[in-house]
């Protein structure tokens, strides 16, 4: 049985006569631990779809179900809680909170989680640990590269054990060297059982990827 | 990490905004502290001074005389009826319901009395009470005994008596015990001697011609105690002395109702200052609350953020502006005491009430902001960076 399941999933924009299709009768499935990508051309609706499968922005209408739980029949607050069980996310720009260092930007989804400093601590060091970087936890993200930051926000991503993780572009805005050592470590979670969905403009890096979700004009040309 | 280490690592990296904010609240703070700590000791400065004034509740016997006085100058009275003050009637005044805001009862007996072939008014009174009900006196030698009498600084000079003299009071021979010095007032051409002593010499045992009582007037209901005390002396016309005080208690009062109201301003502009520079702060950290919500903080998690910002920064504020503000209050307390006598004392409930008010004046600034920052959408906080 599949884990992730779109089903005609809509979303538009604007309201009137002024309505933006954003992407259009979705569908597909995805199974545990598999790596899809999603490719196409800028405003094809990658982001959006994204962000839909992110629990963040509510469909138009259709289904998005993950593990049996149709994430968006539930009330805004668990749709946070959803976030935090189900999905990590790294964004392209890493997103990491400029103030806090590399191990408490890693330790931020375990805010609101019921454990131990110490417990806490040790699952952010470990996360760390699996991305190589944890000679640097008490730096600031100012202080580290680019593919530094990139791995912080891996390791965000995956330090409360998500099944599901979402990649915004991870490598975007990485050199060829490092992207690959980030698209090896991505290829490695999945291959640990965490699901990974990437959009992403690079050939190079969706061929990681072991199912293609092809957009054009908001909708899927190549199942 | 927790939620309060990110509201405190936040405030840290915005030190301009948080000391904007920590000054707004302050300047409202110590305005607050500095006006009710100066309107607190000049109100203590009254009482204590009215305290100091001696009695200010007079016992006198009810007449239904007319007097007939003009300009000082007295024309005689027409005497209906005069009811005596009895000694054993004073018991009752330290039973009344305000008894423990009695700080003295005077019992004073007057008449008129030959010395050395003068016309003299001599007075029988308590000299134990006498320190507190006049305690401006300022006795040479000492207080008389039983068969001593004591002169005001008229009466000495006049009669040109000393200390140790003998004199003939209505045949009964007195000896000077002391001599008051000069108080500017009617005692200075008084004779003072025992109660006992006079109401013999004038043959009124057992009787009273007025009555000085000193009540301890910090927030005591002197009117009150006024009725109570007729009550349990029909007979006698009480009086408060308080005109004097009464004025200056009424400024005061109309000072203070125009302090709160510059108050309320304050805080209210110190409040307008968070809710502005918390909403500059959410608008510069939407892709920081964005990141927070993607990463699963619910709506609750990112107010209880930024109202921990304002618990911290008003506390702080609540904090210093309480010194601040007493510290105005000492400052101002030294431009506008007339006797620089006021103290501002140190009140645990002010300072406590500073940091509890900052505080709320710190969350309700901060609720729409916070409401703000809750209902940020993270795919439209990510989007717009």
């Amino acid at each position: 049985m599949s884990y992730i399941t779109a089903e005609g999933l809509f979303k538009e924009y604007g309201n009137g006569g002024s309505v933006v299709t954003a992407i259009s009768d979705i569908n597909f499935k995805i199974n545990t631990g598999e790596f899809v990508g999603i490719m196409g051309e800028s405003g094809a609706g990658k982001s959006t779809l994204l962000s839909i499968l992110g629990a963040m922005n509510v469909p138009t209408s259709g289904r998005y179900i993950v593990d049996d739980i149709d994430v968006y029949a539930l009330p805004q607050e668990q749709q946070a809680d959803f976030r935090r069980e189900f999905l990590g996310f790294v964004f392209q720009s890493f997103h990491l909170v400029p103030y806090l260092t590399v191990l408490e930007n890693v330790m931020l989804p375990l805010t609101t989680v019921k454990a131990g400093r110490k417990k806490k601590q040790d699952m952010a060091e470990d996360a760390l640990y699996s991305v190589g970087l944890e000679g640097k936890i008490h730096r600031l993200p100012s202080q580290i590269s680019g593919g530094e930051k990139e791995r912080v926000a891996i390791a965000r991503a995956i330090v409360n054990a998500p099944p599901v993780l979402l990649a915004d572009e991870p490598t975007g805005n990485l050199d060829s060297k490092t992207t690959h050592e980030v698209m090896e470590l991505l290829q490695q979670l999945s291959f640990d059982g965490i699901t990974i969905i990437m959009v992403t403009h690079s050939a190079e890096c969706a061929e990681y990827a072991q199912k293609i979700l092809r957009l054009s004009d908001g909708r899927l040309v190549e199942p | 990490m927790t939620l309060k280490e990110i509201a405190f690592k936040n405030l840290m990296r915005r030190k301009g905004k948080a000391a904007f904010i920590l000054a707004g609240l302050i300047i409202g703070v110590a305005t607050v502290v500095a006006i009710v700590s100066f309107v607190d000791a000049m109100t203590n400065d009254i009482n204590n001074k009215l305290e100091k004034y001696g009695a200010n509740i007079l016992i006198v016997p009810r007449t239904d005389q007319l007097t007939l006085t003009y300009g000082g100058l007295s024309l005689g009275g027409v005497s209906f009826e005069m009811h005596e003050i009895r000694q054993q009637d004073l018991t009752g005044i330290r039973s009344i319901k305000n008894a423990r805001n009695i700080a003295a009862v005077g019992p004073m007996v007057l008449g008129g009395v030959e010395v050395m072939e003068e016309r003299i008014l001599i007075a029988g009174i308590d000299f134990n009470a006498s320190g507190i009900l006049k305690p401006w006196w300022k006795v040479s030698g000492i207080l008389p005994g039983e068969h001593e009498i004591l002169l005001g600084a008229e009466v000495a000079r006049v009669l040109n008596l000393g200390i140790g003299k003998i004199v003939y009071v209505n045949n009964r021979m007195l000896k000077v015990s002391g001599i008051l010095e000069p108080t500017g007032s009617q005692d200075d051409q008084l004779v003072f001697a025992r109660l006992e002593t006079v109401q013999a010499l004038l043959n009124k045992q057992g009787f009273l011609s007025m009555v000085e009582v000193a009540a301890l007037c910090t927030a005591c209901p002197i009117g009150e105690m006024v009725r109570q005390i007729s009550q349990v002396l029909p007979t006698a016309k009480v009086m408060a002395i308080q005109q004097v005080v009464k004025g200056r208690m009424e400024t005061l009062a109309q000072f203070k109702k125009f302090s709160f109201g510059v108050s309320g301003v304050v805080i209210l502009i110190g409040g307008l200052v968070v809710l502005v520079t918390m909403m500059g702060s959410i608008r510069e950290r939407t892709a920081e609350i964005g990141i927070f919500r993607a990463i699963g903080f619910r709506k609750s998690h990112v107010m209880r953020i930024v109202f921990l910002e304002a618990v911290i920064v008003s506390g702080v504020a609540g904090i210093f502006g309480y010194f601040f503000g007493v510290g105005f209050a000492y400052l101002g307390l030294r431009f506008f005491s007339e006797s620089m006598s006021p103290k501002i004392l140190t009140d645990v409930q002010l300072a406590i009430g500073s940091i509890i008010g900052a505080i709320l004046v710190g969350l309700l600034a901060s609720a729409y902001p916070a409401f703000m920052a809750s209902r940020l959408d993270p795919h439209e906080a990510l989007r717009s960076l």
